[in-house]
């Protein structure tokens, strides 16, 4: 049985290491060091230049709207829709809607962006009478900056989501049928069930998909590039802090200065991850 | 996910999934391995770009369009050995060609030998090595390619690849802005065609009240600064080294045409709106009256099924406009360009390729889709645009502006049309004006052009 479940560890580990660890490392190693002199070290040179770099700041804010708006629909409805599918009384009605739920997902993140700049396009968009009704009469209206951190959530949201709920709807099998029925026996409506029963016992569930979501999202990057070339740049190309990184290697040629982002998001992703672990209780013992 | 089912292992399951997990590991292994065993291959044959052979073989890099290009030649000269590749050609500002070249520094191999790129700046980094590399781009004025090719070239249309008075690159066409008209909509209206700005902004005004809905120009493009701005004298590119530039967005020349675009826009007949917008197309086919622009514009917009299509005797071109009291300028929106690597082990080839496309009559006038920078293929181009019958006026006017070229706007490192896009695009859809904005574009222009490494003035 051990050796059963290092081979099934195996291929996960080794892929870890090498795509996953050292990469990491030689992130940490160019951070420090600098593209002239043979790699010599250099300290924070690196992380000074690329925090004081003019884009820099604005990309954090972008993230960092982006990530708010994007997790609290994520916690907030995910948690609403598994609840509903899973009260719901007909067994068909709750594996097609499960289905319903999860199709989006499997679109491959960038081909579902392409899909919604149609649907953000009032000319060629299904909800046009809707795009027009909130007052923006072409695609350059739709995505001028102040609307951007909400389109990227509902496009993450509509990709991601659907996976989750079905996850939700699992841990919520997962709750013994004796509690629920000790609850509703001592009076307990739906309302009270899931605010008292069901949410406290996927709380953890709650606090794994926000750890995963907070990892994806601070990297955000297919969305604003693809949306960047689709609009001809209007929307910028350096809008989030990955695609700065991209630029920082691919446009400037400083691989050091990219490996600083990289290390500055790790971080940041390290310590929000942190939280919501000892908050979340996800390593505690049942 | 163990929330989901309980999936119960049976031992038969079991050891399907067990001899899955090792296929997977041994997939990954043996790929690890060829892929190791392929970089050391192509690092050893293509390696020393110092071991130089007339008969070794070049390869090319071109866009899907230009494979057209590549066939002529490979039908001119069926012996010779080359082989082609198909790449985006850095369009819309993708930077593929910059990237792939700086991974191939860091490699130290894999370069090739010709590149056609879409963009007219990349001489600003081809010609620089980065990190203490050679440069990517071959000097091509000194020895390279003759030059009487060299100067046959229309004037102005090397200034691009010009660095420092070495030519770095070879011009595909040019992409001079001209006036397009609608002649037929025109006499129709009873318009006469403006010879100023001053007069072209009167009848864009006077359109608007007369004929609502029919429009003298666009501004929704990235490339509006191209048009409009450069064509004023604005300086707000004026690359005057290889690492310095000299930005100044509060001059008359600026003000004048951001007021002037601000003005049309306001009435009505210069929208927001990107010519390769589906929008465009569906709102302003048979409603563009007038059009500032390229010279390309004929193929991509007006003679094209799937953009205005506008019928064959309508379009013409007038002659760039002055401000009243000044010489006529105008401003150029891209105009392709090709390098030859100095890391080919086959130079002369490699110039030998380059010199056909840009400049034998077989590509460049039977086949090219755009005004052909060499002049000598310019002249035999449009003699056969003219007896085609689709322009309702001999396009005389568009060789003329193919000198008119100024020469303050230059090509840098940064793209132009990125930061025009993201700060003036984007605030006249937030609703303020291009007045407004000249300062917030200057700061951009300047943010952006430190963080290239330029000195900024």
């Amino acid at each position: 049985m051990s050796i059963a479940s290092y081979v099934f560890l195996a291929p996960y580990l080794v892929l870890m290491v090498v795509f996953g660890v050292m990469p990491g490392l030689y992130a940490l190693y160019l951070s420090f060091t600098s593209r002239t002199g043979n790699g010599s070290f250099v300290a924070f040179q690196n992380f000074t230049k690329v925090l004081g770099d003019f884009r820099f700041m604005p990309a954090v804010q972008h993230v960092s709207l982006y990530l708010l708006f994007w997790l609290v629909a994520l916690v907030v409805l995910v948690t609403f829709f598994a609840l509903v599918v899973h009260g719901l009384g007909s067994r068909h009605l709750r594996t097609g809607l499960r289905l319903v739920y999860y199709l989006p997902g499997a679109l491959a993140g960038a081909s579902s962006v392409m899909l919604w700049l149609f649907v953000l396009d009032p000319t060629a968009s299904p909800v046009s009478i809707l795009i027009k009704a909130m007052g923006m009469a072409s695609f350059v209206n739709v995505i001028v900056p102040s609307h951007l951190p909400v389109i990227f959530a509902i496009i993450a949201f509509w990709t991601g989501a659907g996976g989750w709920i079905v996850i939700m709807y699992g841990a919520l099998n997962n709750i013994s049928t004796e509690v629920m029925e000790a609850a509703r026996i001592d009076g307990a409506g739906s309302l009270r069930l899931a605010w008292h029963i069901q949410i406290p016992m996927i709380r953890k569930w709650i606090s794994y998909m926000a750890i995963i979501s907070i990892a994806a999202g601070v990297q955000l990057f297919v969305e604003p590039q693809l949306l960047s070339q689709a609009s001809n740049a209007i929307v910028p190309n350096d809008y989030s802090l990955n695609q700065l990184a991209y630029l920082y290697a691919f446009k400037q040629n400083d691989f050091h200065g990219s490996a600083a982002i990289s290390i500055l998001l790790l971080f940041v992703a390290l310590s929000l991850s942190a939280i919501f672990v000892t908050r979340g209780g996800l390593f505690d013992k049942d | 996910m163990h929330g989901t089912r309980n999936l119960q292992f049976t031992p038969r399951l079991r050891k399907a999934a067990l001899g899955g997990v090792g296929v997977l590991t041994l997939a990954v292994l043996v790929a690890g391995c060829t892929s190791g065993n392929t970089s050391t291959t192509t690092s050893t044959s293509s390696g020393p770009a110092t071991t130089q052979a007339t008969d070794a073989p070049i390869t090319v890099w071109v866009d899907a369009d230009r494979a057209a290009a590549a066939d002529a030649y490979k039908a001119a000269f069926p012996n010779d050995p080359i082989t082609v590749e198909t790449y985006d050609g850095g369009a819309n500002g993708s930077g593929t060609f910059r990237t792939k070249m700086q991974l191939f520094d860091t490699a130290g191999s894999g370069w090739p030998d010709v590149v056609f790129s879409t963009q007219n700046n990349d001489a600003s980094w081809a010609s620089q090595g980065s990190n203490g590399n050679k440069p990517f781009a071959a000097v091509l004025n000194t020895g390279a390619i003759p030059d009487a090719t060299i100067s046959g070239f229309a004037k102005g249309a090397l200034d691009p690849c010009t660095v420092d008075g070495k030519v770095y690159c070879l011009r595909n066409d040019l992409a001079q802005v001209v006036l397009w008209y609608n002649k037929t909509l025109m006499d129709q209206f009873g318009y006469t065609v403006p010879t100023t700005w001053e007069e072209y902004q009167a009848l864009g005004e006077k359109v608007a009240k007369e004929h609502p809905g029919y429009i003298v120009g666009t501004q929704g493009d990235t490339f509006t600064s191209e048009i409009y701005m450069w064509s004023s004298k604005c300086e707000a590119n004026h690359i005057t080294g290889a690492t310095s530039v000299t930005v100044k967005t509060d001059s008359t020349e600026c003000k004048r045409m951001a007021s002037l675009l601000d003005d049309l826009r306001t009435a009505g007949s210069s929208p927001n709106i990107g010519v390769f917008t589906p929008e465009f197309v569906s709102t302003y086919a048979g409603k563009v009256l007038m059009m500032p622009g390229p010279i390309w514009y004929s193929g991509a917009i007006f003679n094209n099924p799937s953009s205005l299509n506008v019928p064959a005797g309508q379009m013409a071109v007038a002659a760039p406009l002055p401000w009243k009291g000044e010489d006529a300028v105008t401003g150029d929106v891209g105009g392709a360009t090709w390098f030859i690597s100095s890391h080919s082990a086959n130079p002369a080839l490699a110039a030998k390729f380059v010199e056909f496309v840009t400049t034998n009559d077989a590509y460049q006038v039977d086949l090219a889709p755009g005004y052909p920078a060499f002049a000598a293929a310019a002249d035999k181009w449009v003699a056969k645009q003219n007896s085609s019958g689709y322009y309702a006026t001999p396009l005389d006017q568009a060789v003329a502006a193919g000198s008119l070229i100024w020469s303050g706007w230059g090509s840098g490192v940064f793209s132009q049309e990125a930061i025009w896009g993201k700060t003036m695009t984007t605030g006249v859809a937030d609703g303020k004006t291009l007045v407004q904005l000249l300062p917030d574009w200057q700061k951009a222009i300047a943010d952006q052009a430190q963080v290239d490494g330029y000195t900024v003035k």
